[in-house]
């Protein structure tokens, strides 16, 4: 009788239909057995390398940009004395040295957040699939798929800009312009290494909190014109959430502000140089007890301002389908993606100054490889701890999100300013 | 804002929100229309039919065998229950007795499609909690389930493994070997989920008290299943009206305390531990023998009268009523769909919610569109 039914249906040429695809249990029985897992592991042991010795052998990065600007004047200097010669008005040249050198330095810090937001998307894809246990991209370019949030860019510039039809218009234009504006106007006395910013503010840490806080109008901008109901709900969770947690998180920093005096970037860094009993780095995390806790505080409100997850209520994917960011299409969506990698890194950033002692090198030996490569590890490691954070944790609801900042964050935030005055009276 | 009617009878405290059929928690074609108050919800309308494809009138144009396939796409996250349930009422009608291999391999398959169902639930709930990790942790293992039944029978989602009379196939050595690894890659892994997600103090915060069902609620509102234990009501169909032989296996009902989402999932997390054992002590078990009864023709023709049998189908409890006029197809097929039933509550558990719990709510239920509007 079981003629009646047809036999099962074999790949008779594999043998066995999971030939084709390895299970869990064989792939990663023996890793290391596997030439390409040691090929791939040597290839990151040599980047990481290789990175260290060019840091060596370029040196620190703020001779190379005074270099530049001394060439910068002697060279309008020269033309300056030339150009009249020929006949050439004199007048118009006073300032050129000046001009040039700010336009370098806007380019530089587009450029930084530009490749920062290639840079983190392929990162927490790649991070995010190697914690889900995939591969993430692996085709375009080549090399593990280097190429292709550079490639997705692409296909976002050639991408229709839809408009819903019955949006404000303009507002609706407007705001990824609001949301992009104040994340590159922030980075301006952001510290990339020992003295190296491209603008040296007196009010630096109040200058990038103030400046950063500016994009939710745009965000609230964004929800309101975009005549969804899901997004003007996560445009406005967005403002009732990154208003709030604003005051944690400057309360957060008032203890380094304390211990050093002063609101300059750079004199923060420099105050976190040097080492307890030769070895132990004075970074202001190691500051018991105020220094761990106010540096936590800060990393739970910059996960809030961030809109990451367990924060990341205002484009709640599962409740709000993409929250303000749903009616946005090509390039004006790109730029809101992008703001939100370019605060990951201030925010990152912000933490290595304030908290990780800047460009100071973990142990004294290590500091012949120069500050800007101590800073930005320690920035990477902090975007690291977000990635991490955001593929391991769930969601706050939009109520627990706001008790847990009103009713935890704040009252100990004000704890920290306190301990930090205890410790500045008494230690 | 919209010209549309975004605030119902002119109160402009009042948001009208659709929450699907296109949107990426509703699990399927599921449209439930919100009325908010700021964040809270006020009303709540469950829109069904979006998926529906009249498979009991489609059954009346098919053979018996024919039927079985148009299961598959009922609960096609689970199919093998189906499959059962079907053919358990055809066998009433036609009074065949299924030789003891048949069920066992019934019994094995059934409980591995539970587990592959149960994880999809598991990471799904993940997902709309915002943790996306548990997602595909539970899909690397349902993939193992899915490539063990493609090795089966060739296919991964919609089987038609079990018919009338017996199952298509009996099972390789290698297979047997191959589900071996997979129970002892898949044990371990439950603590994991336990640690990454059930334990988690933001998961518990977004679970535990949210969308409670009382005991009496869950009764009334005739829910199974899962729904049903989690409010600590102790029914399973494999206990009180056992079929295809389970109750030769020591298996224990874990049921929930206070009948929240949390109690509704954790219910699913350690009914796949039972799911486990009763799929290892049925393959160390397994009796020689036929795997399809004698005298099950290509055409059958059941003698008219009707039949009903219940399965505990992943979802709940899956009944199936069979008519017959003593023709070669069905006079009539009804089926009771656990989705269908357990999705009604929702109407009365979302009032009161904010709109982040609906997802919680929605998603603890565990409806399958396919099932719900077949």
């Amino acid at each position: 009788m079981s003629e009646l039914y047809p036999k099962p249906v074999f790949s008779k040429k594999a043998g066995r239909l999971l030939k084709t695809r390895l299970w869990p249990t064989e792939r990663w029985a023996s890793p290391w057995s596997q030439p390409q897992y040691r090929r791939s592991a040597g290839m990151l042991a040599g980047i990481i390398f290789g990175i260290l010795l060019v840091g060596v052998v370029v040196g620190e990065l703020s001779k190379w940009g005074d270099l530049l600007y001394r060439l910068l004047l002697t060279g309008t200097a020269w033309l300056h004395q030339t150009l009249p010669a020929y006949g050439a008005p004199a007048g118009f040249l006073g300032d050129a040295a000046d001009i040039t050198w700010i336009s370098f330095k806007v380019i530089v810090i587009v450029a930084v957040i530009n490749l920062n937001g290639l840079w983190a998307v392929w990162w927490e894809r790649k991070l995010s699939a190697h914690m889900q246990s995939r591969l993430g991209p692996m085709y375009a370019g080549g090399f593990h798929g280097w190429a292709q949030t550079a490639l997705d860019a692409v296909k976002l510039l050639l991408k229709e800009d839809a408009r819903p039809a019955d949006a404000d218009g303009a507002v609706h234009r407007l705001a990824p312009v609001v949301v992009i504006v104040p994340a590159v106007l922030a980075f301006a006395p952001v510290l990339f290494g020992k003295e190296l910013a491209a603008a040296k503010l007196d009010v630096g840490a109040l200058y990038v909190l103030a400046v950063s806080g500016v994009s939710v109008i745009g965000i609230v901008m964004a929800g309101w014109a975009s005549n969804n109901k899901f997004s003007l709900l996560g445009g406005l969770r967005s403002a009732a959430q990154v208003v709030s947690y604003e005051i944690p998180r400057i309360f957060a920093v008032v203890p380094v502000l304390m211990f050093v005096g002063s609101l300059d970037l750079a004199v923060i860094d420099q105050a976190q140089q040097g080492y307890w009993w030769g070895f132990f780095p004075r970074w202001f995390v190691f500051w018991f007890p105020a220094g761990p806790l106010a540096f936590l505080l800060f990393l739970i409100a910059s996960l809030a301002e961030t809109n990451r997850v367990p924060f990341d209520i205002p484009e709640a994917e599962s409740e709000l389908v993409a929250g303000f960011m749903t009616e946005y299409s090509g390039m004006k969506w790109a730029l809101f993606f992008l703001a939100e990698y370019a605060y990951v890194l201030l925010a990152c950033f912000m933490l290595s100054v304030f908290f990780l002692g800047g460009g100071a090198a973990p142990l004294p030996f290590l500091a012949i490889v120069p500050s800007w490569i101590w800073m930005l590890a320690k920035a990477l490691a902090m975007m690291f701890l977000f990635m991490w954070l955001r593929w391991t944790l769930p969601r706050f609801r939009v109520d627990q999100l706001m008790d847990f900042n009103w009713k935890f964050l704040l009252p100990w935030s004000f704890a920290c300013v306190g301990l930090a005055g205890i410790m500045l009276l008494w230690i | 804002m919209s010209k549309v009617d975004a605030f119902p009878g002119g109160k402009f405290d009042q948001l009208f929100v659709n929450l699907g059929p296109q949107h990426p928690s509703t699990h399927g074609v599921l449209r439930v229309g919100l009325t908010l108050e700021g964040e809270v919800i006020t009303k709540a309308e469950p829109d069904i039919g979006y998926l529906h494809r009249g498979t009991s009138k489609l059954a009346e144009a098919r053979g018996y065998h024919q039927c079985v396939a148009l299961t598959d796409r009922w609960d096609y996250v689970s199919a093998m229950p189906n499959n059962l349930a079907l053919c358990l009422a055809a066998e009433k009608l036609l009074g065949v007795e299924i030789p003891p291999r048949a069920q066992h391999l019934r019994v094995v398959m059934c409980e591995l499609n539970r587990i592959a169902s149960h994880l999809l639930f598991l990471g799904t709930y993940g997902i709309d909690l915002g943790a996306f990790t548990p997602f595909l942790h539970a899909f690397r293992e349902r993939e193992m389930i899915l490539d063990l039944y493609e090795m089966l029978c060739g296919a991964r989602l919609t089987y038609n493994y079990i018919r009338i009379g017996g199952v298509m196939a009996d099972i390789s050595p290698e297979w047997a070997s191959k589900t071996g690894e997979f129970l002892g890659f898949f044990k371990p892994r439950m603590k994991e989920y336990d640690d990454l997600l059930s334990f988690n103090p933001i998961f518990l915060a977004r679970t535990q008290g949210v969308g409670l069902i009382s005991k009496e609620a869950a009764v009334d509102w005739g829910l199974s299943g899962p729904n049903l234990r989690g409010s600590g009501v102790d029914y399973d169909v494999r206990k009180s009206d056992p079929y295809s032989g389970y109750d030769r296996f020591d298996f224990s009902v874990p049921l929930g305390k206070a009948g929240s989402c949390w109690d509704r999932y954790y219910c699913r997390a350690l009914e796949m531990r039972q799911s486990v054992r009763i799929v290892e002590a049925a393959l160390a078990g397994l009796p020689e023998g036929d795997i399809v009864a004698k005298g099950v023709a290509k055409t059958v023709k059941p003698p008219p009268g009707e039949a009903y049998a219940h399965v505990e189908a992943s979802r709940g409890d899956l009944g199936i009523y069979l008519v017959s006029d003593g023709g070669p197809s069905p006079y009539r097929l009804h089926v009771r769909a656990p989705s269908f039933v357990n999705l009604a509550i929702l109407q009365e558990m979302l009032v009161g919610c904010k709109v982040a719990d609906v997802v919680a709510i929605l998603g603890s239920i565990d409806i399958v569109l396919g099932e719900t509007d077949r």
